[in-house]
């Protein structure tokens, strides 16, 4: 989310269309690889370690995933994977970015269902979520950054209004959208005709 | 509870709708994951939903799965699959059919105005998950200062959250948050 503007090494044009076994071995090792969320790890692997794609190209990708709702990293998966391996691709990338969590969040849900009442583990994950709450919070401010530096737009006033109607009023998201949509994109509209 | 039919249909229903909200990722519609679970159906508490929220951050992959484990909680394995399946099912199969034609509008003008559009409601609907986990997770001074060490370390430096939470793990099993 917040890593697309750091710049990374340039490399060649020519570039080897993956196979759908590393197509799939790929997004299992940047999922795997994902704590405190994935973007870094697919950035790492797609432009330096495999150069399947250009920073711009990437970029350009994950502005796509990020425009479509749902989970990014996810919405990613699958447009790289049917670029590459069509449905297949597309299956395939998206198995192996989720299979593997999947599979270790059953097991720790399984552990949380049996011994969460545990005193020893009812402290800890006190501890940890307590801190996982900071991590968005940072993610927040670095992704927010970019938007109140540029002056004279309404941006703060959406984003300040998305949070209240979400956040202090706990008003249902899908009609928080349905008034916030238009008139943002509304917005977004006057101010770039000019 | 034993699970019947209609708790999977819920599920299934209630996640594929909200994927389809869910603009700006995962963490965008935890709010309405907690209206959802904590609120509106009672499936758990305040703070078994940061739990599962701190689960879903210590596992590797996105932080999506954190519905795998909200379905777990309300019904079991099958629920695990349904919510899961849910939540990705459709947004998968509109990437697909989008990313076919995005290419063709790189340049179009009403691409450029909705994205403009759409990134402040990203952000400010990630504030708000960022507020409602901080209020489910925080119930101590040192717990607030916990929160605001992780903010520090996770904005100014490139630090593995991962060790962060480690400590927060440690401190919290010597009883200090």
């Amino acid at each position: 989310m917040t890593e697309t503007d750091t710049p990374a090494p340039r490399q060649a044009q020519a570039i080897t269309p993956p196979t759908l076994l590393e197509l799939f071995l790929a997004f299992c090792k940047m999922s795997l690889s994902g704590f405190g969320g994935v973007l870094p790890w697919a950035r790492r692997q797609m432009i330096e370690e495999r150069r399947w794609l250009t920073v711009a190209e990437f970029n350009e990708l994950f502005s796509l995933a990020q425009f479509l709702p749902g989970a990014n990293v996810v919405n990613m998966s699958v447009v790289f994977g049917s670029r590459f391996g069509g449905p297949v691709g597309a299956a395939l990338a998206l198995l192996g970015l989720m299979g593997p969590p999947v599979l270790i969040v059953v097991v720790l849900a399984y552990f949380y269902a049996q011994y969460g009442d545990l005193d020893l583990l009812r402290r800890a994950l006190s501890g940890i979520a307590a801190s996982a709450a900071g991590l968005i919070i940072a993610t927040t401010m670095k992704m927010a950054g970019p938007l109140f530096s540029k002056p004279y737009t309404t941006a703060p006033l959406i984003v300040a209004l998305a949070f209240v109607a979400v956040a202090i009023f706990r008003l249902p998201l899908p009609y928080v959208l349905l008034t916030l949509v238009p008139l943002s994109i509304g917005l977004a509209y006057l101010r770039l005709r000019a | 509870m034993k699970p019947d039919g209609g708790i999977y249909i819920t599920l299934a229903t209630q996640f594929a709708l909200m994927s389809l909200f869910a603009i700006g990722g995962a963490v965008a519609a935890v709010p309405e994951m907690h209206r959802l679970a904590v609120e509106v159906k009672g499936w758990m508490t305040d703070q078994q939903f940061a739990d599962m929220f701190a689960i879903a951050q210590l596992t590797p992959g996105p932080n999506v799965i954190v519905v795998t484990l909200i379905g777990y909680h309300v019904a079991g394995l099958t629920g695990a699959a349904i919510a899961t399946a849910a939540m990705c099912g459709p947004t998968c199969l509109l990437a697909y059919y989008v990313g076919g034609i995005w290419e063709k509008f790189k340049t179009a003008r009403w691409r450029i105005v909705i994205q403009a559009g759409l990134v402040p409601i990203s952000i400010g609907l990630i504030a708000a998950s960022a507020w409602v986990l901080t209020l489910a997770a925080d119930h101590s001074a040192v717990a607030f200062v916990l929160t605001a060490i992780t903010v520090a370390v996770s904005y100014f430096t490139k630090f593995n959250p991962l060790w962060l939470f480690v400590g927060a793990a440690v401190l919290g099993m010597l009883g200090l948050v």
